[in-house]
């Protein structure tokens, strides 16, 4: 396990650059869904401003 | 040979619908071949005979590398087809692409600085590649200002679509700057005319990775297709029902 994480002397390298792909990876999800409902946020309002009619 | 698929392709509520439904079916397979693939990549595959277990780091690198090249030009091609037939839903791809362009572009970028340290000796040179890149950086990012800086949705399409399309020329000179040049970075090992210069169990994993990225791209580009839809539908009654769906 030790030797794993050692990763032959270059885990300062190997992790770093696995965290910050992953990291881009998963911040990517976060941000689609905000904008999603960012989206249907400003849609919902812009039905409420024009009232009911199609 | 009938037509009527592509333009219903073109139609806001169907891209809409037919976007939600497609998601899942794009970000479920995604995580597992990603999963697998970084099992594969730090577990099953042995340590390089030069870089010893520093090569790993190719397993993100490149995915990432893949993407950034990958989305630029699907964004430029969206963005032409947006600019010559006036079709909004092209244009709404063309403005999903670029956040997640953009960032796996710094994944790219970073990743690639922190395999060059151990094994060139530097983080940084200002080599064709790594320049290149870089470049690649700032057209997605000034393709981002230029959109966040008009407010008219139409107009922004337009101006930031003539970027994109403009900006599309880096992307050969990204891909084959280390063929062309005398570069630091090395030459494609897997995307290449022959075979791949790997071993299987080396090979494999890299492969379940770029697969993974490209179906998660696609997830996230499903999801962001859809904001950016709604963003510019302005009188149609299916807003009503997305939204309240």
């Amino acid at each position: 396990m030790r030797e794993f994480f050692d990763m032959g002397g270059y885990a300062a390298f190997v992790w770093p650059a696995y965290l910050v792909t992953l990291t881009v990876v998963v911040l990517n999800m976060v941000w689609a869904r905000r904008a999603l409902a960012r989206s249907r946020a400003e849609a919902r309002r812009r039905l409420d401003r024009r009232g009911e009619q199609p | 040979m009938k037509w009527t698929w592509l333009h219903r392709l073109a139609s806001p509520p169907y891209v809409y619908a037919l976007a939600a439904r497609l998601t899942p079916w794009f970000a479920w397979p995604a995580a597992l071949l990603i999963a697998a693939g970084l099992w594969g990549g730090l577990v099953l595959a042995p340590a390089d005979y030069q870089q010893g277990d520093g090569f790993r780091i190719i397993y993100v690198h490149a995915p990432s590398g893949w993407l950034s090249l990958m989305v630029y030009t699907i964004m430029g091609v969206a963005a032409a087809v947006g600019l010559i037939w006036r079709i909004k839903v092209a244009h709404a791809v063309a403005a999903s692409c670029a956040p997640i362009g953009a960032s796996f572009t710094f994944a790219a970028l970073v990743t690639g600085a922190l395999w060059g340290e151990p094994m060139w000796g530097t983080y940084w040179e200002w080599d064709p590649r790594l320049t290149s890149e870089l470049i690649l950086l700032f057209l997605y990012l000034g393709y981002m200002g230029l959109r966040a800086g008009i407010d008219d949705t139409q107009r922004a399409d337009r101006a930031s679509a003539l970027l994109a399309v403009v900006g599309v020329v880096n992307v050969p000179i990204i891909h084959y700057s280390v063929t062309w040049w005398n570069s630091l970075h090395q030459a494609p090992s897997v995307m290449r005319l022959g075979r791949p210069t790997m071993p299987p169990t080396m090979l494999l994993p890299l492969l379940l990775m770029l697969l993974g990225f490209t179906l998660y791209f696609v997830a996230l580009l499903l999801m962001r297709l859809r904001s950016e839809v709604l963003a510019r539908e302005r009188s149609a009654s299916w807003i009503r029902e997305a939204v309240s769906a």
